[in-house]
């Protein structure tokens, strides 16, 4: 299985992606400019966490139009997985690829800490090892993961199953967003933004491994789909 | 010719900035401050003297990359 790393100016989650994979799944992984045309080679796309574009004008505004984002909509046409995180997550909503919006954080503070998550939908491509309504221990790093969307927007979220992650326990949300939302899914279910990051979670070292799985998850659905040996 | 486009964070959604300008207005003791609301404020000189174009450019600018219209709103003014 091929990964891509996809590197805007300014991303600065890439290189704890790129070993993330390395790392959990030993598959390959290519880090792939914002200027690149073609991504036909790559099985899944990460897209990372950073400040693309400096922030310039909203989180993921420019990056939107970056010559790389045409191929990661097609990528997201042609089924491939695709994952958003956190500045990636805000990225993939501005291109429309992921509905609503991220918002400055309610407390008006940049959040940095393990956050506990609900694993609200394990039937995804991106959580299939883990277990329904697990909780896990995953950092967030974040000014604006307020996630924002309308009523009618939600109401469908909520009949399609595609909320993945909410932040976990009473009081425990740290950016003010609806629902809880930490992640969500596109209706098909190959497209996930969540602002947490798992490949800060992949070793104890770390203070968590319970990002290891999302990527275990992702090797394990694409095995699934290409007739090969399940890692179990 | 000139654009002045306005764009501000929708009526029924928390603008977080806004919310924390009022708290330190009233704590300022500036009572009298009712919502608060934040925006951007950006110019734009245009290379046309058509009116009628500029207004729909414009309009595509906003709707495409000024404003994310899932949360904000905005307006412009045309000059000269």
């Amino acid at each position: 299985m091929k990964f891509a790393v996809i590197v805007f100016p300014g991303s600065n989650c890439d290189i704890d992606c790129y070993k993330a994979v390395e790392d959990t799944i030993g598959q390959e992984v290519d880090y792939v400019w914002y200027t690149a045309t073609d991504l036909s080679a790559y099985d899944a796309i990460l897209v990372p966490g950073g400040f693309s574009y400096g922030d310039y004008l909203r989180c993921g505004a420019i990056a939107q139009f970056a010559p790389v984002m045409n191929e990661v909509v097609k990528a997201a046409e042609a089924g491939k997985f695709i994952l958003g995180i956190c500045n990636g997550f805000q990225i993939l909503t501005e291109a429309g690829l992921l509905p609503g919006a991220l918002l400055r954080n309610s407390g008006m503070k940049f959040r940095c800490h393990q956050t506990p998550l609900e694993v609200v939908n394990n039937g995804t491509a991106f959580t299939n090892q883990y277990s329904q309504g697990e909780i896990i221990n995953i950092p967030i790093a974040h000014g604006e993961g307020n996630y924002y969307c309308d009523d009618e927007t939600l109401a469908q979220l909520e009949a399609n199953n595609q909320i993945v992650f909410r932040y976990a326990g009473d009081d425990n949300n740290p950016n003010g967003s609806l629902k809880n939302i930490a992640g969500i899914s596109n209706e098909r279910g190959n497209v996930v933004g969540m602002m947490p990051h798992p490949e800060r979670a992949v070793d104890q070292l770390l203070g968590s491994e319970d990002g290891k799985r999302m990527f275990t998850s992702i090797l394990n659905a694409w095995r699934e789909q290409h007739g090969a040996a399940v890692n179990g | 010719m000139k654009a002045k486009v306005y764009v501000t964070i929708k009526e029924n959604v928390l603008d977080p900035q806004g919310s924390a300008v009022q708290g330190a207005l009233h704590t300022m003791g500036f009572e009298e401050v009712g919502k608060v609301r934040i925006g951007k404020y950006m110019e734009l000189n245009l290379d046309t003297s058509d009116r009628a174009e500029a207004e729909a450019r414009v309009t595509a600018m906003c709707e495409k990359l000024l404003a994310n219209t899932v949360v904000e709103d905005f307006r412009f003014e045309l000059e000269g």
